[in-house]
């Protein structure tokens, strides 16, 4: 009954925390992409535009759910609840830390541990193609179909690098549950050094890292490789024809699939939850450090402020931060905070890297990107592969 | 639990089989496929046999089954239609399937009488450990002879596949 109570309360917890990390992705994605390009992006709704998701789910909510008449109905309308449910599952295998203890219950912090849970992980991404694939062709259009055969081919196409990659640290860490792939990692060179699967000897995975970071851009249709929607060659490419809440599905698949496949990594090459550096170094204190810098720079920016309600709402900010500080100070709470702390920040990072690619690099020809995939990462992969194993092999 | 899940997935399985025949349209029946794959895959992870399920997912529900999608899809067939139909068909087809329905079971009989019933969660071979040990000493010439023969299929494949060159 314990375990039934805590699973409930931990799967809300988590559904909770995601789906408000989904909407205010969509903000931090226009925010970055904004001031790369030297504008200020979304400012009105809320002070500096934070209020602007809600804006967004109400505007997508109110919008008319038009279907048109010559799609094939039953696919049509299934595509992007198939994409947005496969899509969302995943979170459930990521390990946000290790086991603790919560009035007295031993659990882990994460919702299920499988023996197998890379492979389920992969097996879920693997038929979240048809989201994508169904939803093109039932909307009967030359610019859909064309998305969709494009997403499949190159989606097909980039499982085989990627899944490489993902097989290669599995080489060091010697197990397929994500949370012992992590248990894996902790520890330290010298005494500083993290032993994540990017530093960790007898080869580093940096050249793995690349390759994962490259296959997941293409995986998740993002810029250097979005194909599927490429705007100025097939309108919106696959979800052309959707409107309303089934566009918003479609949208926010593709948003749960970037923070998926940045836990992923993070999970596999960066060391999961585990700290930078060791405790004995300090640390433990690195989070209330950086939100009381948080604190300091917005109450510097309210004293300076040049419209009255900035002077409110930045020392308001400020106050928030000043408590978060407070909270990472108190050593009770560090067995929970301080693991999801670093895995948060080292998913952030990857996250960062997404839109920063989004917002600098062109978009790849066809060709281009398929040949990328087939004649160049594969080979690579591989390669990357055999030399870790001989490397592992010789080792032990 | 077990067997309340087992009914359910078996059900669900045979269904999408069905109706994979009754089908008119491609699209549909490969859905329906991808529908069996994945009860049997919830089957194979009520055995215990946990990696086998995914990797059941994984190669034919999101492999061979998304190439079959994106080559209806390239082709763009429509929904078949019905063919001329004569009365041996009409009648003779269903209780024809019963009687080799039951053919099959009877062969499978002889062949592999079951001593036992099987019992849900017995089995605890299937971790992915055990199963790499199995295929790289006792299993080695089979794994190794099928990986052969699906290389010789690329092989062909691309062969057949290439442009002729102008001489």
């Amino acid at each position: 009954m314990d375990f039934f109570l805590l699973t409930l309360v931990k799967a809300a917890i988590i559904a909770l925390i995601f789906l408000t990390t989904l909407a205010y992705l969509q903000l931090l994605e226009r925010k970055l992409l904004a001031h790369i390009q030297r504008r200020p992006g979304p400012y009105r709704v809320g002070p500096h535009g934070l209020l602007q998701p809600l804006a967004d789910v109400i505007k997508l909510m109110t919008k008319e759910d038009l279907v048109p008449p010559y799609v094939n109905r039953t696919y049509y309308v299934l595509a992007p609840f198939l994409a947005v449910f496969l899509a969302l599952i995943p979170i459930c295998l990521i390990p946000f830390g290790p086991q603790v203890e919560i009035f007295g219950i031993p659990t882990l912090m994460q919702l299920t541990d499988l023996p197998v849970g890379l492979v389920a992980l992969l097996a879920i991404s693997s038929i979240g193609v048809y989201g994508i694939a169904l939803g093109g062709w039932a909307s009967n259009n030359k610019y859909s179909l064309l998305g969709a055969l494009r997403s499949s081919a190159q989606m097909v196409s980039y499982e085989l690098p990627l899944t490489i990659a993902i097989a290669t640290p599995l080489l060091l860490a010697n197990s397929l549950s994500l949370q012992e792939i992590t248990q894996a990692q902790s520890g330290f060179y010298f005494g500083f050094l993290p032993r994540w699967h990017v530093f960790q000897m007898p080869w580093p995975q940096v050249v793995t890292f690349i390759i994962f970071v490259i296959a997941a851009f293409a995986e998740t249709n993002r810029l250097p490789f979005d194909m599927p929607e490429a705007e100025n060659e097939l309108v919106a490419g696959f979800h052309t024809e959707y409107s309303s809440m089934k566009f918003a599905g479609f949208f926010m698949a593709e948003y749960a699939n970037i923070v998926t496949i940045c836990s992923l990594g993070t999970v596999l090459f960066l060391g999961g939850y585990n700290p930078l550096f060791p405790p004995e170094l300090g640390s433990n204190y690195v989070p209330s450090l950086l939100f009381l810098f948080g604190a300091a720079v917005l109450f510097f920016h309210g004293a300076q402020a040049q419209r009255w309600r900035d002077k409110i709402t930045f020392p308001l900010f400020g106050v928030v931060f000043l408590g978060i500080t407070a909270l990472f100070f108190i050593p009770m709470l560090w067995p929970y905070l301080l693991p999801v702390f670093w895995f948060a920040l080292k998913a952030g990072m990857m996250i960062f890297l997404f839109i920063w690619v989004r917002g600098t690099l062109p978009r790849f020809r066809y060709d281009q990107l398929m040949s990328f995939a087939w004649k160049f990462l594969f080979p690579v992969a591989l390669l990357n592969l055999i030399i870790t194993s001989g490397l592992v092999a010789a080792v032990s | 639990m077990d067997v309340f899940l087992f009914f359910l997935f078996a059900a669900v399985a045979v269904g999408c089989a069905i109706n994979l025949i009754l089908q008119k349209h491609p699209i549909s029946s490969a859905i329906s496929l991808i529908g069996v794959m994945v009860s049997i895959a919830v089957l194979y992870l009520l055995l215990g046999a946990e990696f086998i399920a995914a990797a059941q997912v994984i190669v034919y529900a999101g492999a061979i089954m998304v190439l079959f999608v994106f080559v209806i899809m390239l082709l763009n067939t429509g929904a078949e239609e019905d063919g001329p139909s004569n009365a041996m068909s009409n009648f003779l087809g269903v209780p024809l399937i019963f009687v080799m329905v039951g053919l099959v079971s009877y062969v499978m009989m002889q062949i592999a009488p079951s001593a036992q019933l099987v019992t849900f969660g017995s089995f605890t071979g299937g971790k992915a450990e055990d199963l790499g040990i199995l295929l790289f000493t006792k299993y080695l010439l089979p794994f190794e002879t099928t990986s052969v023969l699906i290389l010789i299929a690329i092989l062909g494949a691309v062969v057949l596949a290439m442009r002729e060159v102008d001489e």
